[in-house]
């Protein structure tokens, strides 16, 4: 077995070359600049639908960055806990999970999606707090190490997936959690409003853009012309000047993150709207790393910089999927990522919340 | 001359605030000869655990050989993850890609599912494993320069999500290229040592086909991984006192400070980057000869967050500490999967196999806010001066307190450390 001859080997080799895919361009990865143009116009309003849905949960990354200077790597799992909120909602207001679409009328169906939605918040935001009371106050208290908060996080991104993973479960009869995603409730029937350009535009659509930018509309009001967005500002910019000002930077920290966590509430009823065989324990991981490249890339700790880079990011993964095939989508937000923190870590608009524009 | 330590551990007379502190006094005041008497019986000890099948240690619902095989490899990965999260604390979130990116070079050279595959053109089956592990590290370690060479440059916690994509991406690969690596179906029959071939083993000892225990092929990973984790240790612990790891710690404790004083930061950064790298990568080759079939769906970037769970579990910093934090996660969840009873308690040890994640998950963040070196933390020594000079300092502490010697109860690199010991003079 192991006596070869060279001449053998030889042989062997060049007969061996060509089946050998060595090039990318010999077809290993796809690359369809056809496919992209021909459906340019609907790739876009899909890549800003998903986009809006980034940027929400981006501001949360964004906010607590600014004011800590920590990568809230839960985050991801506060907004899992707004997609099961929300549905917990659906299901007390008496929605069971059935095959077709709940037909009411659009006042009735609203105010049902606005409950649902408040739930979200309400979930994620309460998680939010508490995230923050039980694992990162302690650590603040004790003066830890950003790789300390770093840790954390990663423990508690844990902690809450396999919670709803496992325990939930349990505790709710098996009505919510476990390892199967959850039947949906569809309260609205995806239909196309209008067309353009070969785009159809649905009304989830619609309803996710108009929504997503109005929070974050009201987002950047509240945080650039209260006087709670003035402290969380102040403390963004200089925590020990801002305490010496009477800021309470304990109370900032908390509003930062119940801002994040509902913001986060809000974009899982939202995205559940979109997707709605999304809500697993599993199904916030990636979302939230995408979020996080998105509040990169628009600048992190920068407000607007987080609604620019959530809608960029969707659009061009949506590009980048068209041009390399639908498996390639994850690749091409996570090449996003690195190549944004290689060579323009500060991303597009710049880093700061403290100097955001009053 | 008075005593000029003025750490809060020798005050308080407990040198190290780590489990067995006395053990650990004792060991470190032997000379190098004695520990390896000591430690050479020991991890015979260890190697013949499976084999030995003591009730209670023994796993029950997975074989005991092929737990210690995975206890190995995890291990070994913890070490290679402790030179770049312990020692130089630098946050690699994407480790599980030189792992995966290991694996696959074996994989990839050797599977017949392969279009690179080298076993049926001239690479001997027999000797494919073996010729294969130094070049999946050398490829590995590559890949870790060209991942650390533009992000290293980042801060701390960019860097965690850099490597995390790069994770990611790794895995998204193997995953999409299915005309190179198979897909979702991965590599199958990849290469291992054709050793101790008979009638009873057809395919050798190291086929995951032989099964039987004790004497499976997992009890032969697991002395591989043994001796390749002895040889590791070697070379991280003499990296560890040389100028390199003296580097490590100054950039670990305070990277400005350490640019500061003439320490290259960024090439020293680079180093522990590619060498944790090359680490991963060679339990990665490892782990695709043990089980022989690599799958995109077993680097996961969990697996990221378990490995680094052993380190912070086990003790950023501490070659030992780490091994145990491998052996603590890779043994608890079998040790528990399908027992029905421990010590006469009815317990449902599969649900609480179950339940890992959730378990480690809590004591990161219990770890992180009451203990957060982990359970047997790193000391800092006397780096700057020899193990010779370290064991006197040990000696002298055992000899007993009370001596005049000013030497640091506990070795510790204080602002005149190494000049008050110069003057005790005992040596």
């Amino acid at each position: 077995m192991s006596t070869l001859l060279l001449s053998d080997v030889l042989v062997s080799a060049h007969a061996a070359l060509p089946a050998h895919p060595l090039l990318l361009a010999d077809g290993v990865i796809d690359f369809n600049t056809s496919r992209l143009f021909s459906s340019f116009w609907s790739l876009t309003v899909d890549g800003l639908t998903y986009g809006a849905i980034y940027a929400l949960i981006a501001v949360g990354y964004t906010l607590v960055y600014g004011v800590l200077r920590l990568i809230n790597f839960a985050h991801s799992e506060i907004f899992m806990l707004g997609m099961f909120g929300q549905y917990a909602v659906l299901w007390g207001l008496g929605f069971t999970p059935q095959g077709d679409v709940y037909t009411q009328g659009t006042v009735l169906t609203v105010l049902y999606l606005l409950i649902a939605m408040i739930g979200g918040m309400a979930v994620s935001g309460g998680a939010a707090v508490g995230l923050e009371r039980v694992a990162y106050r302690p650590l603040r208290k004790r003066g830890a190490p950003s790789l300390t908060f770093l840790i954390t996080a990663i423990g508690a991104s844990f902690v809450l997936q396999e919670f709803v993973h496992f325990v939930l479960p349990k505790l709710t009869g098996g009505n919510f959690g476990g390892t199967t995603a959850q039947q949906p409730i569809r309260l609205v029937q995806e239909v196309t409003v209008f067309s353009f350009g070969g785009a159809d535009v649905s009304n989830v659509d619609i309803v996710i853009v108009i929504a997503a930018l109005a929070l974050a509309f009201l987002v950047d009001r509240f945080v650039n012309a209260t006087k709670f967005g003035r402290g969380i500002r102040a403390v963004a910019q200089d925590p020990v000047t801002a305490t010496l000002m009477g800021v309470s930077r304990e109370r900032v920290i908390m509003q930062t993150f119940l801002l994040g966590g509902v913001l986060a509430g809000a974009a899982a009823m939202l995205y559940s709207l979109k997707i709605p065989n999304g809500i697993i324990y599993s199904g916030g991981f990636i979302l939230g790393i995408k979020a996080f490249a998105a509040a990169v890339l628009g600048g992190i700790g920068n407000l607007r910089g987080a609604l620019l880079g959530g809608l960029l990011l969707g659009v061009m993964e949506l590009y980048g999927q068209a041009l390399f095939g639908t498996e390639w989508r994850d690749v091409v937000a996570f090449v996003i990522l690195v190549l944004v923190l290689l060579f323009r870590p500060t991303g597009i608009l710049g880093e700061s919340l403290g100097r955001a524009r009053a | 001359m008075t005593t000029t330590t003025n750490t809060p551990a020798s005050t308080s007379g407990r040198p190290y605030h780590g489990v067995g502190d006395r053990v650990r006094l004792w060991w470190d005041a032997q000379a190098r000869p004695t520990q390896w008497l000591i430690g050479v019986p020991f991890i015979v000890f260890i190697a013949f655990l499976p084999v030995l099948r003591i009730p209670v240690l023994t796993t029950v619902g997975t074989d005991f050989g092929s737990v210690m095989a995975q206890f190995g490899m995890i291990a070994l990965v913890a070490i290679g993850l402790n030179v770049v999260v312990g020692q130089a604390g630098l946050l690699d979130l994407g480790y599980v890609g030189f792992y995966a990116i290991g694996a696959y070079t074996v994989a990839l050279l050797t599977s017949p599912d392969s279009p690179w595959n080298l076993t049926d053109q001239w690479l001997s089956q027999d000797w494919a494993w073996l010729f294969c592990v130094p070049i999946a590290i050398a490829i590995t370690a590559i890949s870790g320069l060209i991942l650390g060479s533009p992000t290293l440059r980042l801060r701390g916690d960019y860097l965690a999500i850099v490597t995390l994509g790069f994770g990611e991406i790794v895995r998204l690969l193997a995953d999409n290229l299915t005309t190179i690596t198979g897909g979702g179906q991965g590599l199958k029959r990849v290469a291992y040592p054709r050793l101790g071939e008979s009638t009873e083993h057809p395919d050798g000892v190291f086929s995951a086909g032989n099964s039987a225990p004790p004497w499976n092929s997992g009890l032969w990973w697991f002395w591989v991984s043994i001796v390749l984790i002895v040889i590791v240790l070697l070379v991280v612990g003499n990296l560890e006192r040389s100028r390199v790891g003296r580097a490590w710690v100054a950039i670990r404790e305070d990277e400005d400070a350490a640019e500061i004083m003439g320490v290259p930061t960024f090439k020293f950064k680079l180093w522990a980057f590619v060498i944790g790298a090359g680490i991963g990568g060679l339990s990665g080759a490892l782990y695709a000869g043990q089980v022989q079939f690599v799958v995109p769906t077993n680097f996961n970037v969990v697996n990221s967050m378990f490995f680094l769970c052993a380190v912070v579990l086990g003790g950023q910093g501490n070659k030992l500490g780490v091994i145990l934090g491998a052996f603590v996660i890779v043994y608890l969840p079998n040790f528990f999967l399908g027992r029905t009873d421990l010590f006469g308690i009815s317990i449902d040890g599969n649900t609480i196999a179950s339940y890992k994640y959730l378990f480690f998950g809590l004591a990161l963040i219990i770890l992180m806010i009451f203990r957060p070196q982990g359970l047997l933390p790193a000391r800092q020594k006397l780096l700057a001066y020899s193990r010779q000079l370290y064991q006197a300092a040990r000696r002298a502490v055992l000899a007993g307190e009370g001596r005049t010697t000013p030497v640091p109860a506990d070795g510790t690199v204080d602002g005149r450390g190494p000049a008050a010991t110069k003057d005790g003079g005992e040596r």
